[in-house]
């Protein structure tokens, strides 16, 4: 069926034609920014390791790209989840955090913490981002409600 | 200034540079302009026996660019076309003989009585492509439908732009439209999508180019060959013409697909 549609609607879309197109924009990508594929993943992990000294990130959700409209314009475009935190941890705990609150960036805390929650709350509920914390901010819920 | 300046480059080698000097120089002598192909594949002279012309060279370029002979003298002329002319590369030279300078000062004297110099440039972005690259007006980049022809590709276009040269436009050689078809070979679409730019010609596979390079005839003036009626829309497309692009049934309409479906192929 398949190949009845693509010789009627044109090429396929799969096949080594497409392969090598989309091996030819990865190449390209690094080559025009004279940067190799290992270099950027340098890059990205130093990039994170200064981000982390100041905010607690999501790690499991970060995504840094390079995109590129054409051989003159490439640019990086970074999605970096910071996780919503008052008492600036210690640099293990940072790490720790990662594991057990890798679904909950602080955009995403602060929708479901805004409805009618006091300002000690919604602290206590970024406290709750490391570790136990999550399970506490579990309870609060089923108490206001 | 008179005459224009053309420079076929491609980065990576065998892609068909030589070919398509040679035919695009007899296409724009068939057009009726007057031509001057130059070989600057110094060291690996090339396009003389591509054009059929290795058995009358005297002189060279760089016998030229040392004084040992007069420009007119290393230019030879077609056996055909009266106002076509190649100047052969020194075989037993290197690229550092010739300086980009001696590149500008040959064509500027070129072209002051000839409408086209089309210049063979060498693999590569060494020194040769640079000799090659200094006096065009215009950068014609082959390339085959391929993953390292077309990186290499654009890498040249990436220097080319940077020697202020740019854009230059892409002849696509080589293209197979049977394994476009299949999805086994990138289209003229994709190459076009990667590298954007401007296609000035897109040229098949043909067994009648190795014919040519046989005989020393070019496909050009083979009525029937595909590759050469591509070139001879190529030379007029340079000439400023708009030939639209002939049906190389790389992408056939729906009407050609169904056909052919319904015939079983
Ligand atoms: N359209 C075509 N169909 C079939 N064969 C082709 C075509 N174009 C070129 N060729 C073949 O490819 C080979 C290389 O061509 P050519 O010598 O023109 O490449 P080139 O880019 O000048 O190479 P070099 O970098 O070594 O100078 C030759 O054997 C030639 O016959
Ligand atoms: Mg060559």
């Amino acid at each position: 069926m398949t190949s009845l549609l693509n010789r009627l609607f044109g090429r396929p879309r799969k096949g080594s034609g497409k392969t090598a197109k989309d091996r030819l924009r990865f190449v390209l990508q690094h080559d025009r920014i004279n940067l190799p594929p290992e270099r950027l993943e340098e890059m990205k992990r130093d990039i994170l390791a200064v981000i982390v000294k100041y905010v607690v990130i999501d790690k499991d959700r970060v995504e840094i790209a390079l995109e590129q409209r054409d051989r003159n314009h490439s640019k990086l475009v970074a999605q970096i989840p910071v996780v919503k935190q008052t008492v600036p941890p210690s640099p293990e705990t940072i790490m720790d955090s990662h594991e057990n609150n890798s679904d909950r960036p602080a955009d995403e805390t602060a929708g479901s913490v805004d409805e009618g929650k006091s300002a000690d709350d919604d602290a206590e509920d970024a406290a709750a981002t490391s570790d136990d914390g999550k399970g506490a901010d579990e309870e609060e819920k089923e108490n206001k409600n | 200034m008179g005459g224009k300046v053309v420079t076929v480059t491609s980065g990576k080698g065998g892609v068909g540079k030589t070919t398509a000097t040679a035919n695009l120089g007899i296409s724009l002598a068939n057009l009726g302009k007057k031509v001057v192909v130059i070989d600057a594949d110094i060291g690996l002279r090339n396009l003389d026996v591509i054009m059929g012309l290795e058995n009358r060279i005297v002189y060279d370029l760089v016998d030229v660019v040392e004084g040992r002979a007069k420009l007119r003298q290393a230019m030879i002329k077609h056996k055909k076309f009266e106002d076509l002319f190649l100047i052969p590369a020194a075989q037993t030279r290197d690229k550092m003989a010739v300086s980009p300078k001696d590149m500008v000062e040959l064509t500027d004297k070129l072209r002051e009585d000839h409408d086209y110099v089309i210049i063979d440039s060498p693999a590569g972005i060494e020194r040769g492509f640079r000799n090659a690259l200094e006096p065009a007006d215009e950068v014609l980049i082959v390339t085959n439908p391929e993953v390292s022809a077309v990186r290499d590709a654009d890498r040249i276009i990436g220097l080319i732009e940077a020697a202020d040269k740019g854009p230059g436009r892409l002849i696509i050689n080589r293209l197979k439209t049977e394994m476009v078809n299949k999805g086994e070979m990138l289209s003229a679409d994709d190459v076009f999508d990667i590298l954007s730019l401007e296609i000035i010609g897109i040229i098949p596979e043909d067994e009648s180019v190795l014919s040519a390079s046989n005989s020393g005839v070019p496909v050009t003036l083979n009525e029937g060959s595909r590759a050469g009626m591509a070139f001879t829309n190529v030379a007029r497309r340079i000439t400023g013409e708009d030939v639209p692009f002939m049906n190389l049934e790389e992408n056939p309409g729906f009407f050609k697909r169904l056909m052919r479906f319904l015939d079983g192929r």
